[in-house]
């Protein structure tokens, strides 16, 4: 390891060679502000374009500033970070960046959480020395993202996550100089464009250009339409962000008080999506099963290895980039819309209602979920079964609408019999979890046996592919894990070219799983927050009486009741969904 | 000198080092310098700040002081500005193109001050600061100006001095092309 000496604002610093000034500086607690610039280890993200110069700094003998995130140190190198010529820069810098830009912080859905918001503050920006022609875009809604490009500022961030982290590759730079903008081709909305709504894009963008659509007014009108019951589910990795958006250390797990404020909100039925999560590793755990028997036993036409197919965000990838291989993922709709359609089926009846009494609103860490309810084959007569989904961000947005203090509201339950959970489904929220709980139970309903030991620690983990070999009494499983749509192709390639050494794998479209979701409090390219989300759900599973998804007893009763078993005919046409080659779509059209 | 990429830039900078132009009085700096921003905002990629935006601005600015519109303050925001991008712009395009502005700003500090502060423009280029004034020592009253001027911006009685209305003139030019006796004149 080369290291290289230099001096910053005065100190002496040493560092491995390669690294950047901003890098130098962070480390001896000189704080040098950036804007485009966007780091994350672990998740394969890197963006530093230089584009911003708002982190520019000076260094002796040079000529003009240095781009501290861009610039690698010397030996010997003198830099000093706030001089007046790089203040004056700096500002300068940014006022150029504000002359281009609507002054709308007052209803931007992004103020407070807006980079470029506090880069202003922090400066102490109160006048705009340069100004002129603004630059105007078309507006873009889709159902779960809305592109405003008159609030980009170019940093490129979200090309970078759909490019190279999610290999979409849906935004590019187009257009030159002052017309320069970040969009689809042809400047195309996101609705035509295969874009998989994973949300990524919006969960990097420093200021409003980029955000989620907002639906919190129509949660609103189904509270107050007294004709509707109002239910409510959650998704397991909402708990273990949505203290965040009040302040709360990363990590907080706040279940109980979330169910509190949900009650407080006035849905009529405060369930889980967990619940769901259950039943989805029932039929999904069950059809692994079903298939890895039929393939032992010798039958060629049977699929393996079997592809999980929880997340709609990785659904849309491979119907737009795999569609010859449609046949692989397993049938079982997300957690989300077995929710949707058993509440609307089974819940429904119970309570003596029609459907289209219910109104079914998800909370999801997820921007994809918004697309997926407005998928057809989710309705039964232009009714859907999951009415409205909302991010975890818009549900904190709701109880400080509903001015309630968040920290200090009592805890409570779910309501029953949709809010009963097992560890098993808490662990959806992150990477490895879902394969984890299908573990748990297809361990069990293959063998015969009771699984002593549930926590599969090689599962685990943030690298974005894994693999692990679980042992089922001889059998040996072979399990690959992937997260962040770059890496799912990858192992995607090697299903296609027969080289997977696979029987099941694991897909999540964001990176950390739905931890890491766009529709997740913003983590402003701080990991760590990922991690201690991820640490959470753990916990959460660890601290649950009952781990394993088919112990569930609502489940069971839920089949013994209604369903029948895994797989019957009602489970199908409840439970499972098929897919659509959405490549020879794009081509027709 | 070329108009093309390359011979711009090198003249760009040249006129950075040392201020040798090769251009007479009848020249307005001002325009120079605009006339060379403006192919830059044309070449810029749009990758970083000061480029996109800040060449721009400094276009917008030039192009301000042009019409007479410039304010007190704006000179000095101008090379605020000029040296800031070139500080701080990724890339040699963006570094050099306020060169002509600087260059200019220091070797005619009085053009862009007539500019502002007297709303002229001492090569007579700037059209926008332009005044058709007739001199009533050469004017004979013959009235021909009068009576080609498209917007009736000419007054006198016959055999008079005439006058023209500054307010209603549109600059066209055409009562100077006219006049016989040399008595209409720019300023
Ligand atoms: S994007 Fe940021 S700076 Fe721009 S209007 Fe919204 S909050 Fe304000
Ligand atoms: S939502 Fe995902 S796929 Fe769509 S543009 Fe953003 S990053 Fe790309
Ligand atoms: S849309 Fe957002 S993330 Fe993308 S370049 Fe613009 S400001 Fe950056
Ligand atoms: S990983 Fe989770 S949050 Fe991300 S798109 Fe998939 S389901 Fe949504
Ligand atoms: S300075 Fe270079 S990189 Fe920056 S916008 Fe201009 S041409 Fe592009
Ligand atoms: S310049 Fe044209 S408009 Fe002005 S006074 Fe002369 S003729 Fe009239
Ligand atoms: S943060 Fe360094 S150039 Fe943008």
């Amino acid at each position: 390891m080369n290291l290289v000496k230099l001096t910053i604002d005065n100190k002496p610093v040493v560092v491995e060679n390669g690294t950047t000034i901003l890098e130098a500086a962070k480390s001896i607690g000189v704080r040098i502000p950036s804007l485009c610039y966007m780091k994350m280890d672990d998740m394969n993200f890197e963006n530093k374009p230089g584009g911003c110069r708002v982190c520019v700094v000076e260094v002796e003998g040079r000529r003009n500033l240095a781009p501290a995130c861009k610039t690698e140190c010397t030996e010997g190198m003198v830099v000093n970070t706030h001089t007046v010529r790089v203040i004056n820069a700096r500002r300068t810098v940014v006022e150029l960046i504000l002359s281009d830009h609507p002054a709308e912080c007052l209803t931007c859905a992004k103020s407070g959480e807006c980079e470029l918001q506090d880069l202003a503050q922090n400066l102490g920006i109160r006048e705009i020395h340069y100004t002129g022609e603004q630059s105007h875009y078309k507006g873009d809604q889709s159902p779960a993202i809305i592109r405003e490009m008159d609030k980009c500022i170019m940093c490129r961030r979200c090309e970078t996550a759909c490019n190279e982290v999610q290999t979409v590759g849906v935004l590019s730079a187009v257009n030159r100089g002052f017309e320069s903008v970040v969009a689809p081709a042809f400047e195309m909305d996101l609705d035509h464009s295969v874009c998989t709504y994973c949300g990524q894009c919006v969960a990097v963008c420093p200021t409003g250009a980029l955000t989620e659509r907002d639906y919190t007014w129509k949660v609103i009108e189904a509270l107050v339409d007294p004709t509707k019951t109002v239910v409510v589910q959650t998704a397991p990795a909402v708990r273990a962000a949505l203290g965040e958006s009040f302040g709360m250390e990363p990590g907080s797990l706040v279940t109980a008080k979330m169910v509190s404020a949900l009650r407080k909100l006035g849905f009529d039925y405060v369930f889980d999506t967990d619940f769901a999560a259950d039943l989805t590793i029932m039929e999904e755990g069950t059809e692994l099963l079903d298939r890895l028997n039929r393939h032992l036993n010798g039958d060629q036409e049977v699929k393996l290895p079997i592809l999980t197919s929880c997340c709609p965000g990785w659904v849309k990838f491979f119907e737009h980039q795999f569609p010859e291989m449609m046949d692989v993922p397993s049938t079982a709709k997300s957690p989300q819309q077995m929710f949707g359609a058993i509440a609307k089926s089974y819940f429904a009846k119970k309570l003596d209602k029609k459907r289209e009494d219910l109104v079914v609103v998800s909370v999801m860490p997820c921007l994809a979920k918004k697309y997926e309810c407005t998928r057809e084959e989710f309705s039964v007569n232009g009714d859907p079964d999951v009415n409205v989904s909302i991010t975890t961000r818009e549900l904190a947005q709701l109880i400080r609408n509903a001015n309630l203090d968040f920290a200090s509201l009592p805890d409570d339950d779910f309501d029953q019999p949709m809010g009963e959970s097992t560890g098993a489904s808490v662990i959806f929220g992150t990477t490895g979890g879902v394969i984890e709980a299908a573990v748990r139970t297809a361990y069990e309903l293959h063998t015969g046996k009771i699984l002593e030991k549930v926590d599969f620690k090689e599962l685990r983990g943030m690298e974005g592919s894994r693999k692990a070999t679980v042992d089922f009494d001889g059998l040996k499983l072979n399990i690959g894990i992937a997260h962040g749509l770059g890496n799912a192709r990858k192992l995607l390639e090697e299903v296609k070219a027969g080289k997977s050494e696979f029987h099941a794998i694991e897909i999540m479209a964001c990176p950390g799983g739905c931890i890491g979701g766009g529709g997740q409090p913003y983590h402003h390219g701080n990991v760590d927050i990922l991690k201690k989300r991820q640490r959470a759900i753990y916990e959460e599973d660890k601290g649950k009486p009952i781990r394993k998804s088919h112990e569930n007893p609502f489940i069971q009763e839920l089949y013994k009741e209604f369903l029948g078993k895994p797989m019957s005919d009602l489970s199908h046409e409840l439970l499972h969904t098929h897919y659509f080659d959405r490549k020879k779509k794009a081509e027709v059209e | 000198m070329a108009i093309d990429y390359d011979g711009l830039l090198a003249s760009g900078s040249m006129m950075g080092s040392g201020g040798m132009i090769v251009m007479d009085e009848d020249d307005c700096m001002v325009s120079v310098a605009k006339f060379y921003l403006d192919f830059t905002v044309e070449e810029s990629c749009g990758k970083c700040t000061p480029c996109r935006i800040g060449n721009k601005r400094l276009y917008e600015m030039l192009d301000k002081i042009t019409l007479g519109k410039a304010e007190e303050g704006d000179l000095t925001r101008l090379r605020n500005l000029a040296n800031v991008i070139k500080d701080t712009a990724l890339c040699g395009l963006g570094q050099t193109s306020p060169n002509p502005v600087l260059s200019t700003l220091d070797n005619f500090p009085e053009e862009y001050e007539a500019h502002v502060k007297e709303s002229k423009c001492p090569a007579g280029q700037c059209r926008a600061l332009m005044q058709y004034v007739i001199s009533p020592k050469l004017c004979t009253g013959c009235t021909l100006c009068a009576r080609v001027c498209p917007v009736d911006a000419i007054s006198g009685d016959k055999k008079l001095p005439h006058f023209i209305d500054t307010s209603v003139c549109i600059k066209c030019g055409a009562c100077m092309e006219k006049c016989k006796f040399g008595a209409i004149s720019i300023q």
